[in-house]
């Protein structure tokens, strides 16, 4: 399977097993965009699998007052994931706070809002931003991305299930690009937990989404040409994310490099470098390096310069390593 | 029984948008329920009265929005509606929280930050709810609450039986949220799904401080649906509220697709506390509305009209309803402030670090000695 066919997958069968849930927005009875919800309307009809007008601030509400009524389950789909802001009052003052502000008499935790984000070569400002920070900085939601179909598949249908409004973020650039054997069964992976990709000594590279596919070529290159063994992690859930899993690798390998898509400033990577300082401090060799997408809006033409490659990530591994055997 | 009941005329209520025929020009109530009007409606006036005295004093902080002079349009629609609809509001939402299930101390402890108020003492004014009673709220900001409800229509819709009427769904706001752009948005899908839904504008004249005809290109909201049928009512007339409320439930929970109401009402106060209210009217037209379209005055003297109660009965109660309010507040006095804990809880419903319950694990008080972290 790949990744449109993975989520396509794990809709169909939360479909299949959850009489309450619904599929929503725009484009979806004829398959979205993207394709991740064909066939869906065909086989479970029009009631549960519908489209929306071209309304994301509604979307959102409505999923909402769906959920929180009848403790049923609402997934509902931004196009874009650079479309989730006219959603923004709903997300982060409605569904956030929802079961806060009621004192936990009502909440929306059957909301799952699903959203392609990331770059994809040619999206441009409006369909290539990676929005997960303005997210994670709002408690009460959960924030997932996955970085392929297998793993996404499993964080879906917890997403799904989870008590908890989920915000799933699915990286476009992989939808048809990655293909992985998926399997058919029904499976949920743990939301909240991170998972080591390659064990290594030498240095921590961490990241999330479809950007693995990056670092992974960026640890090949410092394996190939330096023999750096780096341990490379996969946050998978953002918030709240797997803060034991990070620190026991920074403890070991004494070194961390963090890459995201976003920009660099108040990006996610801040959150995770400012708490490994605390918990990891005396372990630490050299100094945390960031390497993330520029302080810029998201360029059409410059876009091989402004993500964070393969290069940019082999030259910080590089960096880091060097720095801790000069202070040896 | 005739000898309890009374037909009143009520014709002249009502303005109708798409529709042929609209509500009754006559209504029969019975003595109990119109006694039972005046008793809530009262309770409510006292209930904003006292919030207002006790934010004067202190005792109330933060945000305070109160409905005295609107009551007849809460009273209506819950006489109309049935326990199972579901009711969402703005942040305007004290006495809503007192029909739906809640009482004065309730309500006003809420406002205290007590423990014992409505939802922990955790929201204060704006943020009220009841879940028995199918109450989904006061929400803070402007228009939000618009959208959710019509999100409540349509799980109304989607769990109705087939055949019989659905349970509606009711969103209220003001004339000021009116144009927010997410209200047009969810009405659209409301009508092209017809969902049972009530989209009701409580037009007390002002957003905020600005009066609807510098704030709306129209002020004739019953109609801003367009093609959604809409209704307007006079909002100080309670019994006029609730024969219209029902027409409106009643249509669309046969499946007709949503409606807009538009209540015709007037607030006393200024917006909030921080409002004195004067400085955009001027006293003789809230002198002029209290005096001659008060929605409590109106119901007494509808009790009065059909002997239903003597002038010296209806003091009594007064009497009695203020003594009351003032013990529900001597009673909110005494709770106690919620647990500090409280602060961390009820935003996940489960954490999922290993800390069970709750999120974040650890809680630094202003004083750090108070600090804490939760068991695991």
């Amino acid at each position: 399977m790949n990744l449109f066919t993975a989520i396509n997958n794990a809709l169909f069968i939360a479909l299949e097993t959850d009489p309450s849930s619904i599929v929503f927005g725009q484009d979806v009875a004829f398959g979205g965009v993207f394709r991740c919800t064909q066939n869906l309307q065909e086989e479970f009809g029009p009631d549960r699998v519908f489209n929306t007008p071209l309304n994301e601030s509604s979307i959102a509400g409505l999923a909402i007052g769906y959920a929180s009524m009848s403790g049923g389950t609402a997934i509902g789909e931004m196009q874009f994931a650079d479309y989730m802001f006219p959603a923004f009052d709903q997300i982060v003052n409605e569904m956030s706070k929802f079961r806060y502000r009621s004192g936990n008499q009502w909440n929306c935790g059957g909301v799952t809002l699903r959203s392609p984000c990331g770059a994809v070569g040619h999206g441009g400002h409006y369909h290539s931003q990676s929005p997960e920070a303005f997210l994670t900085h709002c408690p009460g939601i959960v924030v997932v991305m996955p970085r392929g179909p297998k793993a996404a598949k499993g964080l879906l249908l917890s997403s799904i299930r989870s008590k908890d409004p989920v915000i799933f973020l699915e990286p476009k650039a992989l939808y048809r690009a990655a293909v992985e054997d998926v399997p058919v069964e029904d499976y949920e992976v743990e939301l909240g937990k991170a998972e080591v990709m390659r064990e290594g000594s030498d240095v921590t590279v961490l990241g999330w989404g479809g950007h693995l596919r990056v670092l992974e070529q960026a640890c090949d290159l410092s394996k190939e040409n330096d023999g750096i063994s780096c341990e490379l992690i996969d946050l998978q859930t953002l918030t709240p994310w797997d803060i034991e899993c990070v620190t026991n690798s920074v403890n070991k390998t004494g070194k961390l490099i963090v890459s995201h898509e976003a920009p660099v400033t108040s990006g996610f990577g801040a959150e995770v470098v400012a708490t490994v300082q605390a918990e990891c401090f005396y372990s630490l060799e050299s100094p945390i390096q960031r390497v993330c997408g520029l302080d810029t809006p998201f360029p059409l033409v410059f876009e091989k310069y402004y993500i964070p490659d393969k290069l940019k990530n082999y030259e910080a591994i590089k960096t880091v390593v060097e720095s801790a055997n000069n202070n040896n | 029984m005739s000898s309890t009941s009374h037909a009143f005329d009520i014709s002249g209520s009502y303005e109708l948008h798409n529709f042929e025929t609209g509500p009754p020009e006559t209504t029969e109530v019975t003595k109990e329920e119109l006694v039972n009007i005046f008793e809530t409606m009262y309770t409510m006036r006292r209930m904003e009265i006292t919030c207002d005295n006790e934010y004067k004093a202190r005792n109330i902080r933060g945000f305070c929005h109160l409905y005295d002079g609107q009551e007849a349009v809460a009273c209506g629609i819950q006489a109309a509606l049935a326990p199972e609809d579901s009711w969402v509001t703005s942040y305007r939402c004290h006495v809503l929280a007192l029909m739906r299930g809640g009482s004065v101390s309730e309500v006003i402890g809420e406002l205290f930050g007590k423990a014992g108020g409505v939802t922990k003492g955790k929201g204060g004014s704006m943020h009220m709810y009841n879940k028995e009673h199918n109450f989904f709220g006061g929400h803070g900001i402007v228009g939000a609450q618009v959208p959710v409800g019509t999100g409540l229509a349509f799980a109304n819709k989607y769990k109705a039986k087939p055949g019989e009427p659905m349970n509606v769904a009711i969103a209220c706001y003001g004339d000021g949220a009116a144009n927010q752009g997410q209200i047009w948005e969810s009405a659209n899908m409301a009508n092209l799904w017809d969902l049972p839904m009530i989209y009701c504008i409580e037009n007390n004249h002002y957003g905020m401080g600005t009066s609807i005809d510098r704030h709306s290109s129209i002020s004739d909201y019953y109609k801003m649906g367009n093609a959604i049928p809409g209704l307007r009512i006079d909002g100080m007339n309670v019994l006029s509220v609730i024969e219209g409320m029902k027409f409106a439930k009643e249509y669309v929970g046969a499946g007709n697709g949503p409606i807009y109401v538009e209540m015709m009402t007037y607030r006393y106060h200024g917006h909030s506390m921080s409002d004195p209210g004067t400085t955009y009217r001027n006293r003789d037209e809230i002198e002029f509305t209290r005096s001659n379209r008060d929605p409590v005055e109106h119901v007494k003297s509808c009790l009065q009209e059909a002997d239903f109660m003597s002038a010296e009965e209806i003091k009594e109660t007064e009497k009695r309803i203020r003594k009351e309010v003032q013990k529900e507040v001597m009673k909110a006095k005494e709770w106690a402030t919620p647990e500090y804990k409280e602060v961390a809880t009820d935003i996940y419903a489960k954490s999922l670090t290993p800390y069970d319950g709750t999120y974040p694990p650890f809680v630094r008080m202003p004083d750090f000695a108070k600090s804490f972290t939760f068991d695991v």
